[in-house]
């Protein structure tokens, strides 16, 4: 039996690795945390819970307790490397606050009731709510986090079942402008490459990502890289100083929001230079203007419906007249010298270059827009579906990509397309077998019109699954007010009591990650699976088998005949059906079970590293590439200008809040702050000031500051050159904290493609408290 | 006693030996960094006199210029999981 001797060794290592990782960003230490083999343990494999990396790890079980972690050296994603978070993942299962058992709220209390007393009442509100308000009055909620059978089910019940497109997930809020940055550029989701791309490029550049935190492992295989090439080049392209400006070979600050205009400035230097790839233009590429102006959508109800128009590589060139160097240095505070060198890297024909990009471009009222001008300069140089090419966007979530993006978790999408496509719905209809006119045509609320609705009283029930809304909705006291109101009906699923609970009508414990069988996908196309490795406590249930229960219980049972042994596989096999073809074959669950993790497009049992190109992808046509996404077979260049934040600093409000994550914790660390030593190293949350803004107003590192925007207050202890350092005029704030609430500050704008909102730039005043 | 968990900076060009040197000891586990000039070392004693003695002779390992300690833990004592405060 491992001892707890062991375990807290293999925790001391874990700590001194992520010190090692503040000093030299990028350090690689090749062991693990927990001697192989040690003392007769059974390892088996899962994908890490958190970020969307998607490492494989492999978990030491004793005596059906979950004691230990190694990263697998058989997983291609991170080569048996770990960060801190996955080294101490399975301390998350063992929290001494674990939801065991379900709450139903009576007279205001929390009373603990039987789970299937819990889940009588779930069904039967549904079914009362549907009666009295309608089909769309009811709603789920869920998230990245939630496995594929999760959300497949969900997705499920609610469309094909109940017939409401109600469903949604958080990953709206993370990445729903990669997919439509995508989907405009090339009419499918997901990236082309995948993380082979490290070991061929020769440029990085990182638009507003600080993967040596958000991304720590992929960070180490970047630097491993340049560690065997000197002539490799990292380029921080970002608001603020981080960890990464430290680790890159440039660190290039520009003005939030600009990322727009330096990207068109880019093109327009290609341009000028004769640095464009013509023969992939004329070839492979087609021109497109969409609607300027478009809102920022911080009213209910904002509807928003682009109109492209074809255009020529003339037209684009002249709407880059303006983007000169030197004009959006003016307008971005990066010196036109720094945008040449970054045209001179993407346009040197010698080198391969990947961009990488994860909440930065996302979290943007012009999110869309900003993907689309990124891809604007692999596509003018043809930098694209080859390895060590790729514009990547990476995920934070560990199913962000596999649950919500593939099996189309939100409102407006199925298993396969969109509702509003004919051919989808029917596919959808005949697989799930319900009648196609169970399934909307229309889409109803994205996330952020979802939690509006149920504050307007449109929406009367609500399923949180996974998922901690009263810490990540932006203009947090709005929704939070909304949710408390009388007659809406608030049902949470969940591993631990959260700010979310705290408002629940019904708390539904849940089995955690390893306690049941799943499956995620994760950045780069791999789906991952992994077996039950120990029980859930108490009792927890999975969040499918929840689902699969209540449905039941509303007489939708026909759709959910599976065993409680077999679901995950039968689901699976039914999920597959929807993307049967060369372009996302997905492989089979034996495939699965049997690797840490396998691509897609997998037909014929073979992965697919590069997509769009003859070479390596069995979808594309001819010799060369083949962008069939698209009805003419070419990706599409838009011409997006720059346009400003929704809210910006001004004489009442002079500085810009960014918001964001660390290292140590996830998301709003309802998980990393339950283990100790993550929880030790970063307690609290904190506002970052650039030194002199915090002489002038005469704060001193620890001391309290007092933000107000608009929408709300908060006082934080100031962070002076800690690991992050704003430029004057900004300040920065990590969200994990449940009792710092930044999210009562930020603005709910967002992007009126995608829907996703900006956490990254809202106005506010600081004050010494 | 204490598990503890330190950064070790060896002399530049001397990481082997300051390595040697400390996995040397009992109830010390060293590993060494794959691209940057920095060790881990682990430290695991039976009681305050080993503790004591183990703390003597690493300030004494030849080409070892820095030894920062980034955490002590001690099995015993440390509880599990923190508990946030919660209506449920």
């Amino acid at each position: 039996m491992l001892s707890r001797r062991e375990l807290f060794k293999g925790l001391a290592m874990a700590a001194a690795a992520a010190a090692a990782e503040q000093v030299f960003p990028g350090v690689l230490f090749a062991t693990t945390a927990v001697p192989p083999g040690a003392n007769g343990l059974s390892w088996k494999k899962a994908p890490c819970r958190f970020c969307g990396t998607g490492c494989g790890l492999l978990i030491g079980v004793d005596n059906g307790r979950a004691v230990a972690v190694k990263g697998d050296p058989a997983s291609t994603v991170n080569r048996g490397l770990c960060c801190v978070k996955g080294y101490h993942s399975v301390m998350a299962l063992y929290g001494k606050d674990r939801l065991t058992h379900a709450l139903v709220r009576r007279n205001g209390q929390m009373v603990k009731v039987p789970m299937q007393e819990a889940l009588d009442l779930v069904a039967s509100k549904l079914k009362e709510t549907i009666q009295q308000s309608g089909k769309d009055s009811v709603s789920i909620y869920g998230s990245g986090q939630w496995t594929i059978p999760d959300g497949y089910v969900a997705s499920k019940l609610f469309k094909g079942g109940i017939g409401t497109n109600n469903v949604e997930a958080n990953a709206r809020l993370c990445m729903s402008s990669a997919v439509t940055g995508f989907m405009t550029s090339f009419g499918l989701d997901e990236p082309m490459g995948c993380y082979d791309d490290i070991d061929h490029a020769d440029v990085f550049v990182l638009w507003g990502n600080n993967m040596a935190e958000m991304h720590p492992v992929l960070f180490s295989r970047m630097l491993e890289r340049r560690v065997t090439n000197s002539s490799i080049k990292i380029i921080d392209l970002a608001t603020r100083w981080t960890r990464t400006s430290m680790a890159a070979d440039r660190s290039i600050l520009f003005k939030p929001q600009t990322d727009l205009a330096i990207a068109n400035a880019i093109c327009h230097e290609l341009i000028r230079n004769g640095w464009t790839n013509s023969t992939f233009i004329q070839s492979h590429v087609s021109f497109h203007e969409g609607r300027t102006n478009i809102g920022y959508g911080t009213q209910d109800k904002f509807a928003f419906t682009d109109e492209p128009k074809p255009s020529t590589l003339e037209d684009f060139r002249k709407r880059l007249e303006e983007y000169t160097p030197e004009n959006v240095e003016q307008l971005s505070g990066v010196p036109a010298k720094d945008i040449r060198y970054l045209a001179s890297l993407y346009g040197d024909p010698a080198k391969k270059c990947v961009s990488f990009w994860c909440m930065g471009m996302n979290q943007h009222t012009r999110g869309t827009w900003i993907q689309n001008n990124v891809y604007n300069i692999h596509l003018l140089t043809g930098k694209i579906s080859t390895p060590g090419n790729s514009p990547f966007s990476l995920t934070g979530q560990p199913s962000a990509c596999g649950t919500v993006r593939e099996v189309g978790t939100l409102t407006n999408r199925l298993p396969h397309g969109e509702t509003t496509n004919e051919q989808d719905r029917q596919m959808a209809a005949e697989i799930w077998g319900v009648p196609v006119a169970n399934i909307p045509v229309k889409p109803t609320y994205h996330t952020v019109e979802m939690f509006r609705a149920l504050d307007r009283g449109d929406i009367k029930f609500m399923w949180i699954q996974v998922t901690n809304p009263m810490v990540t909705m932006p203009k947090l006291k709005r929704y939070r007010d909304g949710m408390k109101k009388d007659g809406r009906f608030v049902v949470v699923s969940d591993v631990y009591p959260t700010p979310t609970t705290d408002i629940a009508d019904v708390i539904l414990p849940s089995a955690f990650w390893i306690e049941r069988e799943g499956i995620f996908g994760n950045s780069e196309r791999r789906t991952q699976q992994w077996d039950q490795l120990v029980d859930p406590p108490g009792e927890a249930m999975s969040d499918t088998w929840q689902l699969i229960e209540v449905a039941r219980r509303m007489g939708h049972g026909k759709l959910f005949p599976w065993s409680k042994e077999t679901h995950v596989r039968d689901i699976f096999n039914e999920y597959r059906r929807f993307h049967h073809g060369p372009a996302h074959e997905m492989a089979t669950y034996d495939a699965l079970r049997a690797n840490p993790g396998v691509q897609w497009p997998c037909p014929n049992g073979k992965e697919t590293k590069w997509r769009y190109h003859a070479k390596w992808d069995p979808a594309a046509k001819g010799v060369s590439w083949d962008f069939y996404g698209k009805p003419d077979h070419k990706a599409w260049i838009w011409f997006r200008p720059y346009e400003p934040a929704a809210e910006s600093p001004d004489k009442d409000f002079p500085f810009w809040l960014n918001t964001g994550r660390v290292v140590e914790h996830w998301h709003t660390g309802s998980l990393t702050r339950r283990i100790p030593i993550l929880h030790q190293a970063v307690p609290n949350s904190y506002v970052e000031l650039n030194p002199i803004d915090a002489k002038r107003i005469g704060v001193r590192n620890g001391e309290g500051v007092r933000l107000t925007s608009r929408r709300g207050t908060l006082v934080l202890p100031a962070m002076i050159d800690g690991r992050g350092r704003p430029p004057e005029g900004m300040v920065f704030v990590p969200f994990f904290d449940e009792s710092l609430l930044i999210n009562e500050l930020t603005l709910d704008a967002f992007c009126p493609i995608s829907k996703q909102p900006d956490y990254k730039k809202c106005a506010v005043k600081v004050e010494r408290a | 006693m204490p598990i503890k968990s330190y950064l070790a900076y060896p002399v530049p060009g001397h990481a082997e030996t300051v390595t040697q040197a400390l996995a040397a000891f009992d109830g010390c586990d060293v590993f060494p960094a794959l691209n940057q000039d920095v060790l881990i070392l682990v430290t695991d004693t039976q009681d305050e006199p080993s503790e004591s003695w183990l703390e003597e002779q690493l300030a004494l390992v030849p080409d070892l210029q820095c030894l920062a300690l980034v955490s002590g833990l001690n099995p015993d004592l440390v509880q599990i999981n923190p508990t946030l405060e919660h209506s449920c």
